[in-house]
């Protein structure tokens, strides 16, 4: 299988949704002849033209509401809002008419929208490039919401992302753009609402996220060394949750620590740890772990960017703290 | 301005215009007798807005609609037993129950949906017209929204989206001078919103909202320019709502809109004036709205029995229909 980067994947995989449907639009921010910002849609524009790749001005709100009548009225529509910390401009269009339209008509909106955004820090873009607030969204009943870690689950989780009629958010994460991994050629769909378990391990489940599962991995091969078999579990989309597959590991290994970039408090984190507790409390034998930002905004400065997002030594230190090793 | 207008479709809008009053007294009506949850927005007074736009579309045109829409929905074709079920929170409703009053939506129709949010509308407008335009047929979209909406940001990101990329919707203001207590005068930096249109390149007009003729022919322009690919029109049609902002506003609004003020608007009411008209101008008989007059009776009496005899939806629909 050849590798190709994270976003040689979403571009691949966007042209040939394109192909495959004549009518599905792109609409966002310097998409068109610029190609986006991290370059994903580079080149779609010149092959589908200004219709399809609709380049738009900086108006988050209309970007939303327009994917949105767009979708509503048969035109499945990939809207991309470039850093995810820009959704609280349209967050009037994301929470209260795209995620409600459906319920509120009874049923009768069909909303086959995809909302491609991407979060995270790690490279000093400060406190309003930074943020991961996939939380903020899982408090939302009516949006899906999916968050690859790797090249071949990009594409495989975008395709059914595309061909889903209800509304997705697709976070992607800035420092996975760059990330090589394996994707075959040939197409693959990768159902929401399955996690993956990207490595297997018997001592304590790791529940990551997005780049975090990166992190997990490092942080579980170190642990390996001190004799730490970590199970990683690549969530891949909150909404749905496979929670399934966080139980039967909790089941073997009795200890979990959830790992996610956003803040630890209201995080993501928080609500897994609640279902755990109440669905497997007697498999438990440590309290559920929790890795998280501290809680502030992302300060620029790298020794302070890099105290404030979760690293692998975090990762290490939570994982030790269930096992009542720290 | 003659009346050069079909004498069917004036007796039509004659017609709608009397549904939309009634249908908006008896749901006061229902509110009143704790039928109806929640609040209603009536729009008593601003009939000749609704039916002068939406006589100019077709069924497969789309409409935006506001809080303050019932008439709206009327006007473009809505069927009033399933929009009276709706108010009643009944599962024959438009939205099954869901809804309610602020979000009657019957796609079918090419009603895309009331909206709670002020000016949260307009986007979704554009929306429907880029699909529209990519679909390459020849529908319009009408875009209703009130003077508060005028100053949301969505306004102004909407119309500058569907001026640059000519976009086929018609933004309709429905000016009744009033966000909820606060008078357009002290919240709209122009005396006329129309003349926001030129910040767009975009025709902007005023109408007198009271006039259902003149609406009917200004926006008939717009929707020709639009039909044609021309692009986008905001029309401002300034006019009153007879009752506060809803119901439960105290004396239907007395406590910020002077006395004087409501009296001399209830004088232009735009059914009394229309009915005039047609008395003098398009020999329009007694008889003849006796009938019409009974018939709309009978289709408001027929919408709130079916309501009434329509079941509740069960509880475990809470859960249903957030997804696909």
């Amino acid at each position: 299988m050849p590798e190709i980067t994270f976003v040689e994947s979403l571009r691949m995989t966007l042209k040939e949704e394109m192909e495959r449907d004549h009518s599905l639009m792109l609409i966002g921010e310097d998409i068109g002849r610029y190609g986006g910002i991290f370059g994903v849609t580079k080149g779609l524009q010149e092959e589908f033209g200004p219709h399809r790749v609709r380049n738009t001005p900086i108006s988050e709100s209309a970007i939303i509401g327009s994917a949105l009548g767009a979708a509503m009225t048969g035109i499945r529509t990939v809207a991309e809002i470039m850093y995810i910390d820009f959704t609280t401009a349209a967050m009037d269009q994301i929470v209260n008419q795209v995620a409600k339209m459906r319920y509120m008509s009874g049923g009768k909106a069909k909303i086959p929208l995809v909302i491609r955004t991407q979060e995270g820090g790690g490279r000093g873009n400060a406190a309003q490039h930074s943020q991961s607030l996939e939380a903020l969204f899982l408090h939302i009943p009516g949006l899906k919401i999916v968050m690859p870690s790797t090249p071949y689950d990009a594409r495989g989780l975008l395709k059914t992302a595309i061909r889903d009629d209800n509304p997705v958010l697709f976070i992607e994460h800035k420092l996975l753009y760059a990330t090589k991994g394996s994707v075959p050629d040939g197409e693959y769909l990768i159902p929401f609402g399955q996690a993956d378990i990207k490595r297997r391990g018997k001592d304590v489940t790791l529940a990551a996220i997005s780049y975090m599962v990166t992190k997990a991995l490092k942080a579980a091969d170190r642990l390996a060394e001190e004799g730490i078999e970590a199970e990683v579990i690549d969530l891949r989309t909150l909404v749905p949750l496979d929670f399934e597959t966080i139980l039967q590991s909790v089941h073997k290994t009795n200890r979990v620590v959830i790992v996610h970039e956003g803040c630890r408090k209201g995080g993501i984190g928080a609500e897994i740890a609640s279902q755990i507790q109440e669905e497997a409390f007697d498999y438990l034998d440590a309290p559920v772990g929790r890795v998280g930002a501290l809680n502030v905004p992302i300060p620029y400065s790298e020794p302070l960017e890099q105290a404030v997002i979760p690293g692998e030594e975090d990762i290490i230190k939570a994982v030790k703290k269930v096992l009542y090793m720290a | 301005m003659a009346l050069q207008i079909d004498k069917i479709l004036c007796l039509k809008m004659y017609e709608q215009m009397l549904t939309i009053r009634s249908f908006e007294e008896k749901a006061i009506e229902l509110f009143e007798h704790n039928v109806i949850r929640g609040n209603i927005h009536p729009c008593i007074g601003q009939e000749a807005v609704s039916v002068g736009v939406c006589s100019n579309f077709r069924r497969d045109d789309y409409m935006v609609n506001t809080h303050r829409g019932h008439g709206n929905c009327i006007a473009k074709g809505a069927d009033l037993r399933l929009m009276m079920a709706e108010l009643l929170g009944k599962s024959t409703g438009y939205c099954r129950g869901k809804g309610g009053s602020m979000h009657i939506a019957d796609f079918e129709g090419g009603n895309l949906g009331a909206n709670g949010i002020v000016g949260a509308g307009l986007p979704i407008a554009a929306g429907a017209g880029i699909s529209i335009q990519n679909r390459g047929t020849d529908q319009v979209v009408a875009c209703f929204f009130g003077d508060g909406a005028a100053n949301q940001g969505t306004f102004h990101e909407s119309l500058n989206l569907a001026a640059l990329w000519k976009l086929p919707v018609i933004f309709v203001c429905e000016n009744n001078l009033y966000a909820l207590s606060t008078p357009a005068r002290e919240a709209i930096s122009v005396s006329r919103i129309s003349d926001r249109a030129m910040a767009y390149g975009i025709p902007g007009k005023s109408i007198d909202g009271m006039d259902v003729l003149e609406v009917y022919t200004k926006t008939k322009e717009a929707v020709e320019r639009a039909r044609a690919g021309e692009g986008p029109t905001l029309l401002e049609c300034v006019t009153y709502r007879f009752f506060g902002h809803f119901t439960g506003d105290p004396g239907r609004g007395i406590t910020y809109r002077p006395k004087e003020e409501m009296d001399q608007w209830l004088n232009r009411c735009p059914i009394k004036s229309f009915r005039e008209r047609l008395i003098k101008e398009n020999g329009i008989t007694g008889q003849m709205e006796k009938t019409m007059e009974a018939k709309v009776k009978a289709s408001i009496e027929g919408a709130v029995q079916f309501a009434n005899e329509s079941p509740f939806p069960p509880p475990d629909q809470a859960t249903q229909d957030l997804f696909y």
